[in-house]
């Protein structure tokens, strides 16, 4: 007999469980350094779920055809949100970008960690010496703190963030691998819905609790994607 | 400037070259300390670190304590550093994601970041992200690097391929920050930057400072 005890648990069962809810026009954060930690399979459920016009912020604007410049090669990337575009082989990105079918904003990338942290910290605004005195700085409060230029930089949040784990229990606890861990947790606590893929399911307690870089607070959704190894950079 | 007077100069010396530009700075790093390396000639600094000197190196995408390149057998395709190249961990490395690793560099923690760049002036402003012809700025973390870590040294060619230089009075790219560059490693010199501008502490072999001076903007002067 059922108790009518519901347990959380956040593995959906199907991509596009994952991905409901995603509108047009929404703020994507999605993670990875290169192609390493970019959670690819949850981009191609993405665009098959078909949401467009969307704000992605990546810290590099893609190699290749696969991955995010694929959502991007699809029509769906209004606007990219980076630090460094020009990656080995960004083909796709310069292309749209040289056509003017692609808005690019560049921002340091400690500015774009620390204002997706602050956005997931409840901190609204912060002084940063970063970009102080640069071109990039232009058009912002500047004030001096101990002897030195400050940046304001406001929080950055995300509708949604796409990420990649290593191992996810059903609470939503998750691990990462090596360095794919780079943006993943950050962008996990910036935005209102955190999908996660992960390469394994553990059971619940398997991992261990001094070692969780990413609570399962911070996650709405896991994915299951036993894929292996990523491609060779 | 022009690209004859750059050719004799360069003809009449032996410069040095890109893995001996990264070992004149990897022999002045002291030991125990922390240090970023950027992407172009710095990636090469710490394979000329002596082995039995521990300097520990950071990769902003999350890494202290990084290793050389792995044997081809070995590769753990998950670790990368800033260039997107295969690197190891050494015993005692660890990671951490990116806020932390950007906290890490900003908040002062490390001894020194060695960087490239177009244009070094004798003011210590330089300037590595982006020309203004530039149709794709690209900043990656260099603008945090430079206003965070205790020291910036800048290693690059001393001028460009059309023989103008990049030692500078004043930089004519857009900065990625000022004040803040303390020495310049290039292919024809070693130097420090002081109130009192460029001071030259080393020079390539056979190359004088007159010589020097004719393919250098900023004005130069030998160290005592």
């Amino acid at each position: 007999m059922s108790t009518g005890r519901v347990m959380i648990n956040k593995i959906v069962q199907s991509m596009a469980d994952a991905m409901t809810g995603i509108r047009d026009g929404s703020v994507v954060l999605i993670g990875g350094f290169g192609s390493i930690g970019q959670p690819n399979a949850l981009i191609d459920g993405l665009i098959e779920q078909g949401a467009g016009a969307l704000t992605v912020v990546a810290n590099n604007a893609v190699v290749g055809h696969t991955g995010l410049a694929r959502l991007m090669e699809v029509g769906r990337v209004r606007k990219i949100i980076c630090s460094y575009p020009r990656t080995s082989d960004p083909v796709v990105f310069a292309e749209l970008y040289r056509a003017g079918k692609i808005e690019l904003e560049v921002m340091p990338q400690g500015t774009m960690a620390e204002r997706m942290r602050a956005a997931g910290a409840g901190i609204p605004a912060f002084y940063t010496p970063t970009s102080a005195g640069t071109k990039l700085a232009q058009g912002k409060e500047v004030r001096e703190f101990r002897g030195h230029q400050c940046v304001l930089e406001e929080a950055f949040y995300g509708d949604v963030a796409l990420i990649e784990a290593w191992e996810a229990d059903r609470w939503g606890n998750l691990t990462y691998q090596s360095s794919a861990r780079n943006f993943n947790p950050v962008m996990a606590t910036a935005a209102k819905l955190t999908v996660a893929q992960a390469q394994h399911i553990v059971e619940l307690g398997a991992l261990d609790p001094e070692m969780v870089p990413t609570p399962g607070i911070f996650v709405h959704r896991v994915v299951h994607v036993p894929y292996g190894e990523p491609m060779v950079t | 400037m022009n690209v004859s007077v750059s050719a004799s100069v360069f003809a009449a010396c032996k410069p040095w070259s890109r893995d001996q530009i990264a070992a004149n700075a990897a022999r002045d790093i002291p030991e125990g300390w922390y240090v970023n390396v950027g992407i172009g000639i710095p990636v090469l600094v710490p394979n000329y670190v002596p082995p039995e000197r521990e300097v520990i190196i950071q990769s902003e995408n999350g890494i202290l304590g990084m290793g050389p390149e792995p044997e081809p057998d070995k590769i753990n395709r998950w670790l990368i550093n800033a260039s997107k190249k295969y690197v190891t961990l050494l015993p005692g490395g660890s990671y951490m994601h990116h806020a932390d690793s950007f906290g890490l560099i900003r908040g002062g923690h490390l001894d020194l970041c060695v960087l490239g760049a177009f244009q070094v002036a004798e003011n210590g402003d330089f300037a590595n992200w982006t020309s203004d012809k530039d149709d794709m700025p690209s900043v990656g973390g260099a603008m945090d690097l430079a206003v965070g870590a205790k020291a910036i040294w800048v290693l690059m060619d001393h001028t460009t391929r059309n023989g103008e230089s990049k030692v500078m009075r004043r930089c004519s790219y857009p900065l990625t920050a000022p004040g803040v560059v303390k020495r310049v490693y290039t292919n024809l010199a070693v130097l420090d930057v002081t109130t009192d501008g460029f001071v030259v502490r080393d020079l390539a072999p056979g190359l004088t400072l007159e010589a020097l001076q004719d393919v250098t903007d900023a004005p130069l002067r030998m160290a005592n």
